[in-house]
């Protein structure tokens, strides 16, 4: 890819989002969706997501202290989580939501606590790695938008 | 939106469709918008159900279609979709990270035009058009084919006339054809320009509206109420809803986004998702969100219906019951419905009530070939709306099963005394649910036919043979219980099913049909509440005749409350009410409620009943024939 050291830098890190299984193919329609008109886009929805989802797990964190768990509401929260991140194409969150709710179904709290430890790293763990892509993006500055434009 | 579909829209479509997104997930409403728009739609988010539904209230024409999350803090999705789809009867898209299977069955039960996974690809936006489209086309058709049904019923039933050449002249059936005809065309008339404002009046009901409806046609019964006059006791009104005409109803439910082919269609269509169940022999209509139990009730239910669209129209050449096909009734069949019904039924305390709609029609067929003469079946035969307008049936349904073991006994014993012959026995319809009625078509109809009849047109009671399903009313009178019929979801099967089936071949004309309840032909058997019952099950029976009958029954049949006395099967007012409030399928049992036999005599009845038989087949025919194109179409009446 043609441009500056940024762009292939970017261009680097992103595909090692993909390949590592972080993000899966809708972060590419988010990117579709970035255009002159919107060039910020997906900067705009992941802020927007991790802005929902902390306080998703905030509340997930309040419920899992309850005793005894209500696993409905649990599983509600999860179904939600799940929801959100599928929206920016956080794979690996979205499996371990997956696994949350399996473990809410069982009705094992053991399992939920772990699992939602599992969530909370994914989860932090990808934003690290987006910011990092987002600020590298706005570095490469317009070049960006333009290698990136399909 | 336009009237009918001009194909397309305007050249740019489907650019610039209007969609409204629902969705808690901000993140997805900032991503869904973005999607849509560029797909060149125009796009209208909202976070809540809440205020996605006033929205949609407030700007009635204002979406073309709606894309909905599952999963919603303030209200289901499903839910939002029901309610959607009963009052704008927009399509409706679902979306779900779920994809489990049961979830898109759900999804498609309630009526959801189609299931989106997410995450949601622009690509799948791209073509949600497409059921935008095929709403408006549907429509079209809805429009065309019920002219053509209506035509094609005409004629069948007018040969079936002919062949039986009992009740009805050569002349007569060509003027009823006519006329018939002519209605048509008003009705499709009316139709098409209502439509043009109301999306062709296609309306989806759902529990709360018709619950308004079914208070409506309540208050209309308690207003209006037939007496069969003479001999009863205690007159029997049976309230044509028909007759009264869907104006009426749609002036006193207050909703102001409502018109009267809406209420019409919910006269007589029963929900499109109602499924044929052995039990529902009696379709019903039930209410939106009610688990469609009773197809064959319905289809039952929605011949009466038709039939008394078509006394309607006689009556009122502008009554529009045209048949809209009520394509939102969603399948969901909320138990709401059902408690609706059921605490309709709970207020009813007679049992009479119109169990008999099944019963009263059938016997009344038969009858009347027999037996009724001009007699003062008026009652009975009045219910149609025709030229003499008999008694009207209140078809009330007796209270299902609730109240009603007492007041169906009680009316059982009143025909019983009244008719001693008669075999209440079958006409005991099988009331035992509670839902009996749900009534919704029934009382309405009942209420059509409800003409001024006055006295007993009775139709004999279903003659135990013919056992409309009634089974465990056994011992309720013998009206019919069976507004079990309608719903009775759980009581039992409602036989009129099969009662139907002999209807149907026996075709109104005057025995016929009436097969089982014909009352027994005994002359006592026209027993205003066999009548009723008759008339109830006529009504939805397709024969048109025997909704005759039944309707007349329904008229002897006064809203009382069948207390015990003999003389007055008419199923209370309440009853006649909830029969009609019953709704679609119930169309059988209004006139079974009528049942109020009273003092009418065997011979009396026979003496009327022709006559109204007669008109009421004339009117019948074409209610028959499209009831009957209705049932064979429905398929779900002989299940």
């Amino acid at each position: 890819m043609e441009g500056s050291h940024l762009q292939r830098q970017m261009a680097c890190m992103r595909k090692s989002l993909f390949d590592q299984g972080f993000l899966d193919e809708q972060f590419i329609q988010l990117e579709e969706l970035q255009d002159d008109a919107n060039p910020n886009f997906v900067e705009e929805v992941v802020t927007l997501f991790y802005r929902d989802s902390t306080r998703l797990i905030l509340n997930v964190d309040q419920a899992l202290e309850k005793v005894p768990l209500d696993f409905t509401k649990l599983d509600n929260y999860m179904h939600q989580f799940k929801g959100s991140s599928s929206s920016i194409g956080a794979a690996k969150v979205k499996n371990e939501c997956t696994q949350f709710k399996e473990c809410c179904k069982a009705g094992n709290a053991e399992g939920c606590m772990r699992s939602f430890q599992q969530v909370k790293k994914e989860h932090a763990a990808l934003r690290k790695k987006l910011e990092a892509y987002f600020q590298l993006a706005r570095q490469a500055g317009t070049g960006e938008t333009a290698s990136r434009s399909k | 939106m336009e009237n009918g579909f001009s194909y397309p829209r305007t050249d740019a479509f489907p650019a610039g469709l209007r969609v409204l997104v629902v969705d808690d997930d901000p993140t997805w409403i900032k991503i869904l918008a973005r999607m849509l728009e560029k797909c060149s739609y125009r796009v209208t988010t909202c976070c809540l159900a809440r205020d996605a539904l006033n929205m949609l209230r407030e700007r009635k024409d204002g979406f073309d279609i709606i894309i909905s999350d599952v999963n919603m803090p303030d209200m289901d999705g499903f839910k939002l979709l029901e309610q959607v789809g009963l009052e704008m009867d927009l399509p409706v898209i679902m979306m779900s990270v779920d994809g489990e299977r049961s979830r898109v069955m759900k999804g498609v039960q309630h009526g959801a035009c189609d299931y989106l996974l997410k995450p949601v690809r622009m690509k799948e936006l791209q073509n949600i058009w497409q059921h935008v489209f095929r709403k408006k086309i549907l429509e079209v058709k809805d429009i065309e084919s019920q002219e053509g049904i209506e035509d094609i019923q005409m004629m069948k039933y007018g040969l079936d006339e002919f062949d039986n050449g009992q009740l009805l002249s050569g002349g007569d059936m060509f003027s009823v054809k006519k006329r018939r005809d002519m209605e048509n065309k008003e009705h499709d008339d009316q139709e098409f320009s209502d439509s043009s404002t109301v999306k062709k009046a296609r309306v989806v009901w759902s529990v709360d509206l018709h619950q308004k409806f079914v208070n409506a046609v309540n208050q209309i019964g308690f207003d209006s109420d037939c007496h069969l006059d003479n001999a009863c006791t205690e007159p029997i009104s049976v309230i044509f809803l028909a007759e009264i005409g869907p104006k009426k109803i749609l002036d006193l439910m207050n909703v102001p986004w409502l018109t009267r082919e809406n209420i019409a269609s919910h006269l007589q269509c029963p929900p499109e998702d109602i499924e044929p169940t052995a039990e529902s022999q009696i379709a019903v209509m039930h209410p939106p969100g009610r688990q469609p139990k009773t197809v064959s009730l319905f289809s039952f239910g929605k011949k009466y219906r038709l039939y008394l669209s078509r006394l309607q129209k006689q009556n009122e050449p502008k009554t529009s019951f045209a048949g809209i096909k009520q394509s939102d009734f969603s399948s969901k069949d909320p138990p709401g419905s059902f408690d609706l019904q059921r605490s309709i039924t709970m207020h009813q305390n007679n049992a009479a009530n119109i169990n008999f709609g099944y019963c009263g029609h059938k016997i009344l067929v038969q009858d009347m070939d027999s037996q009724i003469h001009e007699g003062d079946l008026k009652g009975i035969v009045s219910a149609l709306p025709i030229a003499e307008p008999k008694k009207a049936l209140m078809g009330e349904i007796p209270d299902p099963q609730k109240t009603s073991s007492s007041s169906r006994m009680g009316l059982t014993e009143s025909l019983r005394s009244l008719v001693p012959d008669v075999n209440y026995a079958s006409f005991e319809c099988t009331f035992s649910k509670q839902h009996c009625w749900s009534g919704e078509v029934p009382v309405m109809q009942l209420k059509q036919l409800k003409q001024e009849h006055d006295g007993n047109t009775h139709l004999p009671l279903p003659s135990p043979r013919h056992h409309i399903q009634m089974d465990p009313l056994q011992s309720a009178p013998s009206i019919c219980p069976r507004t079990s019929i309608m719903e009775r979801g759980k009581s039992g099967p409602i036989e009129i099913k099969p009662f139907y089936t002999e209807y149907r071949s026996n075709h109104v004309t005057s025995k016929s049909p009436v097969d089982s309840f014909s009352v027994q032909a005994d002359s006592h058997i026209i027993n205003s509440q066999d009548f009723e019952a008759i008339s109830t099950f006529r009504s939805s029976m397709k024969n048109h005749g025997l909704n005759q009958n039944f309707i007349n029954n329904s008229e002897s049949v006064q809203p009382n409350s069948i207390p015990g006395n003999g003389s007055n099967l008419v199923p209370s007012h309440e009853d006649l009410e909830f029969f009609s409030l019953q709704g679609y399928g119930y169309t059988e049992n209004i006139g079974l409620q009528n049942i109020e036999f009273s003092d009418y005599t065997d011979s009396e009845l026979i003496t009327e009943l022709p006559g109204h038989l007669y008109n009421g087949l004339r009117l019948n025919c074409d209610y028959l024939d499209l009831i009957e194109y209705l049932t064979v179409d429905q398929g779900l009446f002989i299940t």
